[in-house]
């Protein structure tokens, strides 16, 4: 359910690209990323990287991981599931192969290897960011694609 | 065991075979089909080097390769960098050990060139303990990259010949990259694909976490099978002996990440002498693990026990008649 909102979403940010563009993503990022933080900190206890990768990772916030993996679960996973670090915590690559395995037949996202974290972006809008690239990438400007 | 172009002195580097990423002994080893066997040295809580000559000796002729750890639990010893320097200067082939937890992305790449500067040929990509667990719990985790990111991070700068920034290197770091894996740790159904993730960012060779239960040991490699994973990284499954069933216990309980299974500490606590039945598991477990299909080699985490490793291989005849190189080769002893 939330994976589908999240893609028609999605959609509605890139049909939306022209009118953001013309008004200036600088101008949008504090209003976009305090929306996001907002909503996405309810749906999905996002920490506002500014890098969402939540669609590789069954929706499930990495950045919430104490060691901030970005690419998968570390060996000191306890064995009910919980983190090393926080006992309290249920490990967030526990949940985020859960949920790959819940949307995604064999063809895992959480398979891709992720880039470091780009730390300028930290906290700021993930949105804007992401239609930056898509539309660098569509004028071939785009260089660190994953 | 001497290669025919063994350089004259020890510290210099072996020339690259065709093919091999590294000049170093371990991947020669690895690619010629032997049965490796690599062990964890314990860098000293201390800045002289004599100790660290001392506790390499240990391992004179029964390992093809050393790990220098790097703060391995969080808790502060001699770098592995300095280690790593020490003991390359002997001809001694390393595995460094780098963690995320405590340098950024300029300071592991500026390590990873001075470390092949010096003759280290291998690197092992951690993301390191956690901060809790340590001697320094207040300390600030920098995590800047995961194991996967450092991993691909260090095969641009050797294949590439780039930073991650892009900037060009004039000359490579030449090393053959390793990461960790730990079949035990849940999610299990997902610990195969996992390991096909390191292999895809960059990982030739795996080191695992303690292997004490070969039941599920040989299920994880089934899986990685499955995938094909054992074809495209040698793997080498981590081993080393329990002081005694209240030690094993205090681990199981205590160390993340590590599963011992009861039997274990059930045929520890029902013998006499429970040190030397951890020898013997320790042995018993070695030669069931180099049967199973997809093993090249074994690690040997013989933590404050460094004094027994050459007993432990040379009781389970892993090596058959080779002799790993070590610094009395060289000089005829």
């Amino acid at each position: 359910m939330l994976e589908k909102l999240y893609s028609r979403f999605e959609w509605l940010l890139v049909k939306a690209d022209p009118v953001l563009q013309k008004i200036g993503y600088e101008k949008l990022d504090r209003p976009f990323a305090g929306v996001e933080k907002v909503t996405k900190g309810f749906l999905l206890d996002s920490q506002s990287c500014g890098q969402c990768i939540v669609g590789y990772t069954g929706l499930s916030c990495p950045m919430n991981c104490p060691k901030k993996m970005r690419n998968g679960p570390c060996g000191g996973v306890r064995p009910d599931g919980r983190c090393e670090v926080d006992p309290e915590m249920d490990c967030v690559w526990v949940q985020a192969w859960e949920g790959n395995k819940r949307l995604h037949a064999n063809n895992y996202p959480i398979q891709i290897v992720q880039p470091p974290v780009d730390n300028r972006l930290l906290g700021h809008s993930a949105w804007l960011h992401e239609l930056q690239k898509k539309r660098q990438t569509i004028s071939g400007l785009n260089d660190d694609a994953v | 065991m001497r290669f025919d172009d063994e350089p004259v002195n020890p510290g210099e580097a072996l020339p690259i075979l065709p093919g091999h990423a590294s000049p170093g002994r371990l991947e020669r080893v690895l690619r010629a089909g032997a049965f490796a066997v690599t062990a964890e040295i314990a860098p000293p809580d201390s800045a002289d080097p004599n100790e660290v000559y001392e506790r390499a000796a240990l391992f004179d002729g029964y390992v093809d390769a050393i790990n220098a750890t790097d703060g391995s639990g969080a808790h502060c010893h001699m770098s592995s960098v300095g280690v790593c320097s020490l003991l390359t200067r002997r001809g001694y082939a390393m595995v460094m050990q780098v963690s995320a937890r405590d340098r950024n992305r300029i300071a592991i790449q500026g390590d990873v060139l001075g470390a092949s500067a010096m003759g280290v040929s291998n690197i092992l990509c951690l993301t390191g303990d956690s901060v809790e667990v340590g001697d320094h719990p207040e300390a600030k985790p920098v995590f800047d990259l995961d194991s996967l990111s450092m991993l691909s991070m260090l095969r641009k700068m050797r294949d590439e010949q780039r930073f991650l920034s892009g900037r060009k290197l004039s000359v490579p770091p030449r090393v053959f990259l390793g990461a960790a894996a730990n079949p035990f740790g849940p999610p299990l159904d997902y610990r195969p694909h996992r390991l096909a993730k390191k292999i895809k960012a960059g990982a030739q060779f795996i080191q695992t976490q303690y292997c004490f239960d070969i039941e599920r040991f040989s299920e994880y490699m089934k899986s990685v099978r499955d995938i094909g994973a054992h074809e495209e990284a040698y793997i080498l499954p981590g081993i080393g002996p329990l002081a005694s069933a209240k030690s094993a216990e205090w681990i199981r309980n205590n160390v993340p990440g590590v599963h011992i299974p009861d039997p274990i500490i059930k045929r520890l606590k029902s013998a006499k002498d429970e040190a030397s039945e951890g020898i013997s598991i320790c042995v018993d477990l070695i030669n069931k693990l180099a049967e199973i299909d997809g093993v090249r080699g074994v690690h040997i985490m013989a933590f404050r026990r460094e004094h027994r490793v050459a007993e432990i291989v040379e009781r389970t005849k892993i090596l058959g008649s080779r002799i790993p190189w070590h610094p009395g080769v060289a000089s005829g002893d």
